[in-house]
């Protein structure tokens, strides 16, 4: 219980930093973005956008930082994030409120497949070092090596303009209206199997690795010798013995990498248009749209550090070490 | 970095009759394979901008051309040779790449090593910067922060990069220096009255050499591939020609919607090829830190064992904390078993 809450605190301490980080980055950058976008929009900002830019970007020079930065606090606490450029009169909360569900499924879904497969494979593998699945390495590094986008793009070349079997952009038929009714879920799964397959297919092989070096540590341990010597069954030895003990580190990396798929899963989102919420900050960037950047990092942050703090409580059900630690 | 000349003192400690061992890393099948697609890759950055058969940003009446024999990689929308695209471009991924890798590096070194040395308060501090780092979502950062920026050159792309990537190493590095601070040779150091910073400097990070080198390759895979993301939102500047700005122009142009694989495809190959060169170096250095993941012929197969049949004596894994043990092996080399065991002791 000790060990969740000190986690807890942590990442208390982490949401904090990034939204300070989050806070600083335009006050501490050269040049003023702002101006530009005054500018830009000239006329078409009203005095409640004026006045939540201001109060995002530090333009009012009347305020001390401090006090900017208690205001930032007070916006983000009523759950505002400032006004979209892109989809004007839009809050920026309402448009990552759309876009979040799915990045989420397509997140959650793709990096249980991915951990599952890439454990399992590495289980054997790691077992059954020396065997033909050793070939299997130079393979899983050389598509781990592959940035995501591309893995993307020559997906969407092969299956959706040569051989026209998967959708190449968006998350469901057009002309269908999103609800929870058949049409409208199967034609969501079926735009989200080729993006699904690119990140699982790049994001295996670091599974896979992790996995099978932790494996070929622990199969030359004493409990797996002993466990052979009373003449239990190969695969009890492998999966009750060795492979239960392996997996604990890449528990923990797991938690660690969850940035990175996010990340990647942002890449694959912006090739195939997919309307999650990479592709929102895709279309942010393109637009100079820095509330709408800033608030789908603040998300993505805030997102990320919440699943981290779930893969620390299951680290702790499954190892009793640090339970004893804390 | 001092990655070559120190690695000698390294390999003097775990293994002293070794001498030349630092360089056995080199000798894997691995590790050469990439290193030598580095040093071609090293290559094409020197001498990219003299191979290349066009000037990259020249435009001519070829237009989307396949490749041929003029053109080996084909032509882009506006008749510019892709070969020359990529082979200019190597030159920026690589400098960003290891720009990013050795500052990065040289922070993980500072913060980490400082943090597990100095312990304390200090080290409370450093740990609880470096772990906020790391579970921040590195990506997304650095597309905020280089879209805030006017002028995005290729050294603020890669003080961006490298400032959010050090915290892996500066983790992994604290945790090394904690286990290394308290044996008796650093101990001696200081007991004759060495400085802090010279028993850093000359008796522990010596012996973080293979993790730093680790570290250091690693961050750059993660360079090059953040570097060449940013060039493809259309965050970085376009202008500057890396793998990153082709890719950019290839989907910005509909290539893939044309059927012209030309244009992107060999991008996308070079940094696989790059990242995996990078990836099999890493490896090498692995295999060197913990032999156990050599991959030794015969060494293939666990002992199989049956009741009653006592099992090899082996030597190894004294310093790793004993499993409970009810064992039934050999070690001291009593036999307790009939049959033909204990053979092995004498020999």
């Amino acid at each position: 219980m000790k060990y969740v809450l000190q986690r807890a605190v942590f990442y208390a301490a982490t949401a904090w930093a990034a939204i300070t980080i989050n806070f600083l980055i335009p006050r501490l950058m050269p040049g003023d973005p702002v101006e530009a976008l005054m500018s830009r929009y000239q006329g078409q900002l009203d005095t409640s956008a004026i006045a939540s830019l201001k109060a995002l970007f530090g333009l009012d020079e009347n305020q001390s930082l401090w006090e900017q930065y208690t205001g930032y606090w007070c916006h983000l606490l009523d759950g505002d994030l400032g006004l979209s450029f892109t989809f004007f009169p839009t809050p920026v909360g309402e448009v990552i409120s759309q876009s979040l569900p799915w990045t989420l499924a397509l997140v959650g879904v793709t990096t249980l497949i991915s951990f599952l497969l890439g454990t399992g494979i590495g289980v054997y593998s790691g077992w059954r070092r020396g065997s033909w699945l050793d070939g299997l390495l130079p393979v899983t590094t050389f598509i781990s090596a592959i940035p995501y986008f591309w893995l993307g793009l020559i997906a969407i070349a092969l299956f959706a303009v040569e051989w026209q079997i998967f959708p190449a952009a968006g998350g469901y038929d057009n002309s269908l209206v999103p609800a929870f009714d058949w049409p409208f879920v199967s034609s969501a799964l079926y735009h989200g199997v080729l993006p699904g397959v690119t990140i699982v297919l790049s994001a295996v092989a670091g599974w896979i690795l992790g996995m099978r070096n932790m494996m070929v540590t622990v199969s030359s341990e004493d409990y797996v010798t002993v466990a052979h010597a009373k003449g239990l069954s190969e695969r009890r030895v492998m999966f009750s013995y060795a492979a239960r003990n392996a997996v604990l580190p890449n528990i923990s990396g797991f938690a660690l990498s969850l940035g990175f798929i996010v990340g990647g899963t942002l890449l694959v989102e912006m090739v195939f248009s997919y309307p999650g919420i990479g592709y929102q900050l895709f279309q942010a960037v393109g637009a100079k749209d820095y509330p709408l950047m800033q608030g789908v990092f603040l998300i993505i942050t805030l997102s990320v550090l919440a699943a981290n703090l779930l893969a620390d409580m299951a680290y702790a059900l499954l190892d009793p070490r640090t339970r004893k630690e804390a | 970095m001092a990655v070559t000349t120190t690695t000698d003192t390294v390999v003097a400690d775990p293994a002293p009759a070794a001498t030349r061992a630092g360089f056995r890393f080199l000798r894997g099948g691995k590790t050469r394979a990439g290193l030598l697609i580095l040093a071609f890759f090293v290559v094409l950055a020197v001498a990219g901008p003299w191979l290349a058969p066009y000037d990259p940003d020249a435009m001519s009446d070829q237009l989307l051309r396949p490749p041929s024999a003029g053109h080996w990689l084909g032509t882009t929308q506006t008749g510019q040779d892709v070969l020359s695209q990529i082979l200019v471009g190597t030159r920026g991924v690589l400098v960003v790449g290891f720009l990013a890798g050795v500052l990065a590096t040289a922070l993980s070194v500072l913060i980490g090593v400082s943090a597990g040395f100095l312990g304390g308060a200090a080290d409370e501090v450093l740990s609880m910067l470096s772990n906020i780092f790391l579970v921040i979502p590195g990506l997304p950062l650095i597309i905020i922060i280089a879209s805030f920026v006017e002028d995005t050159g290729d050294l603020l792309i890669a003080a961006v990069i490298a400032l959010t990537s050090w915290a892996w190493g500066a983790r992994v590095l604290r945790a090394q220096t904690l286990s290394l601070r308290r044996r008796d040779y650093v101990e001696a150091a200081r007991a004759t009255g060495e400085s802090t910073w010279r028993i850093i400097l000359f008796e522990v990070m010596p012996n973080l050499t293979a993790v730093i080198a680790s570290g250091f390759v690693g961050t750059v895979i993660f360079a090059i591939l953040s570097e060449i993301t940013l060039a493809f939102i259309g965050v970085a500047d376009i202008s500057h020609w890396n793998w990153g700005t082709v890719l950019f122009w290839a989907q910005s142009n509909q290539a893939l919607a044309q059927g012209a694989w030309w244009w992107f495809v060999p991008a996308g190959l070079c940094i696989a090829l790059l990242g995996t060169a990078l990836s099999l170096i890493n490896f090498g250095i692995d295999e060197f830190v913990n032999p156990r993941l050599r991959t030794a012929p015969g060494a293939s197969r666990t002992v199989r064992m049956r009741v009653g049949f006592t099992p090899v004596a082996r030597t190894g894994g004294q310093d790793r904390p004993e499993p409970p043990a009810f064992t039934p092996v050999a070690r001291t080399g009593a036999p307790t078993a009939p049959g033909e065991p204990g053979k092995e002791h004498q020999a």
